[in-house]
């Protein structure tokens, strides 16, 4: 109430001080007048909120206007405009379903947070990977990730297999912004890292360290640079990535081998089709090393629809093939991408 | 190995590259009145900022940096806008971006709960989605103008 009354007041000055604009000059009467007309505003906008204000209980014991933005200020804003956090990716970092992207998780701006947690399970002929974890995003700015991988086998000789591993990834934003940077031609570009921890193999007597079957190691960390463009006026989602790996089938048969021990840079590109504000179409396609004298290792690929109902929950179908994963079934290994995605 | 696995990246990049390369050669092509068309002209146009205006006034997030405004002068500003942008010859004669927010000081939120809003309206008159995102691509380079906080 107090900031009506001082509005009231600066309107009054204001009428008060008009003689003075004559002896100004045409701009400087236009600058004064634009500054006055700003500040009344503002006083009259700060008016009202404290006018409004004991409408509600919680904040009328809060003498100044600025009480229902900071009401807001720690819970998520949600303000990022759908699928623009893209969804979790089989490694727990943002993205699309095989490819780390530039884009950081979830809805919150770079004022807020935001998070997901998915369930992720692929099915192919011989072999099921379910990936499951929790990401936040931080500001727009920073994404940390948890992620566990658990494959198992389904055809002898493999079929008790299971080995799993944990993730940490964490990604930050270095430069440019996918949405609004729609008149330049500079992508969002982020790097980031992922820690991964092979917890050894399940299943196959003896055998129950990666480093069995020649792994140099069952832990590792994956370097990456990703760039983000989202080309509005094709209604077209570009990703490409750069990633430093010794990664064996991302880490699932350990790290650098008999034949190979030294990071290898490894390109990893995704393209979308975005048919509504929903719906995105799309293909990837993942390179990877071949350190293994057991595994013949191939790049991988899918093709991928996301739907993203609301803010809240994301699916994702794809078609993947992942290759033949050991020399002991050489069978391409084809399948199901299915990954349901819940967060803020 | 090695050397094949840079010649595969080294052709990605190069793919990029062209797209890149099309994408600013577009930008830089004459205005033409194909998006203006394709939204279905100045009566569309007309519709979808009633219904836009509609929205962002009911929209409990950014309705309130609309008190001080003259909400019949917004929505002739903004049919002007879209038209000039779109290539419907039409003269934006409104206040520059930068100056008719500054003093509102929103957020990134606050412009894209404006952008849902416009989605929306879109929706509403029936513009197909890639139609909807060429406008959304000339307007989102303007949250460098009004976002201010």
């Amino acid at each position: 109430m107090k900031n009506t009354i001082k509005g009231g007041a600066l309107a009054l000055l204001t009428t008060l001080s008009a003689p003075v604009l004559a002896q100004m000059s045409d701009a400087e009467r236009d600058a004064w007048a634009l500054a006055q007309q700003q500040k009344a505003a503002r006083a009259m906008r700060a008016g009202a909120a404290a006018v409004a204000a004991p409408a509600t209980p919680a904040s009328s014991s809060q003498p100044t206007a600025s009480t229902a933005p900071d009401d807001r200020r720690w819970m998520p804003d949600l303000g990022k405009l759908t699928a623009t956090g893209g969804v979790i990716q089989v490694e727990g970092a943002g993205g699309g379903g095989l490819t780390p992207w530039a884009l950081i998780t979830g809805y919150g701006t770079r004022d807020s947070y935001g998070a997901n947690a998915h369930y992720t399970y692929l099915s192919t002929q011989d072999y099921t990977l379910k990936s499951y974890g929790v990401a936040v995003g931080i500001l727009d700015r920073v994404e940390l990730s948890l992620n566990k991988q658990e494959l198992y086998g389904s055809l002898a000789p493999l079929a008790d297999l299971k080995i799993s591993q944990d993730i940490v990834g964490i990604k930050l934003k270095l430069a440019g912004d996918a949405v609004y940077d729609q008149d330049r031609w500079m992508p969002q570009i982020a790097a980031g890292v992922m820690f991964k921890h092979n917890n050894g193999i399940g299943g196959l007597g003896a055998v129950t360290s990666v480093k069995q079957l020649g792994a140099a190691s069952d832990a590792g960390i994956d370097y990456y640079l990703a760039a983000t463009k989202l080309l509005l006026q094709e209604s077209l989602l570009l990703n490409g990535t750069l990633r430093l790996t010794k990664a064996n089938q991302m880490g699932l048969l350990g790290f650098g081998g008999d034949q190979r021990d030294r990071y290898q840079a490894m390109g990893e590109f995704s393209a979308a089709y975005l048919i509504n504000r929903k719906l995105a179409l799309g293909v990837e396609y993942r390179m990877k090393p071949r350190n293994l004298a057991a595994d013949h290792e191939k790049d991988y690929y899918d093709a991928f629809l996301a739907w993203f109902p609301s803010k809240n929950l994301s699916m994702t179908l794809a078609y993947v093939a992942l290759g033949d994963i050991t020399v002991y079934n050489p069978k391409r290994q084809r399948g199901v991408y299915l990954s349901l995605q819940a967060g803020f | 190995m090695m050397r094949q696995q840079i010649r595969r990246v080294a052709a990605a990049l190069a793919l990029a590259g062209t797209l890149g390369a099309a994408q600013a050669q577009a930008q830089t092509a004459p205005p033409d009145d194909s998006l203006y068309r394709a939204l279905g002209g100045l009566p569309v146009l007309q519709k979808v900022v009633d219904d836009f205006m509609a929205n962002m006034l009911a929209d409990r997030r950014i309705k309130h940096t609309f008190a001080e405004s003259n909400i019949e002068r917004v929505k002739q500003k903004l049919v002007e806008q879209f038209c000039q942008l779109s290539g419907g010859g039409c003269v934006y004669t409104g206040d520059p971006m930068r100056e008719v927010h500054q003093g509102l000081k929103l957020s990134n939120a606050d412009f894209n709960a404006l952008v849902e809003d416009l989605q929306l309206a879109m929706d509403a008159n029936g513009i197909p989605s890639h139609t909807q995102n060429r406008l959304l691509a000339l307007l989102a380079p303007m949250q460098r103008e009004t976002v201010s906080r």
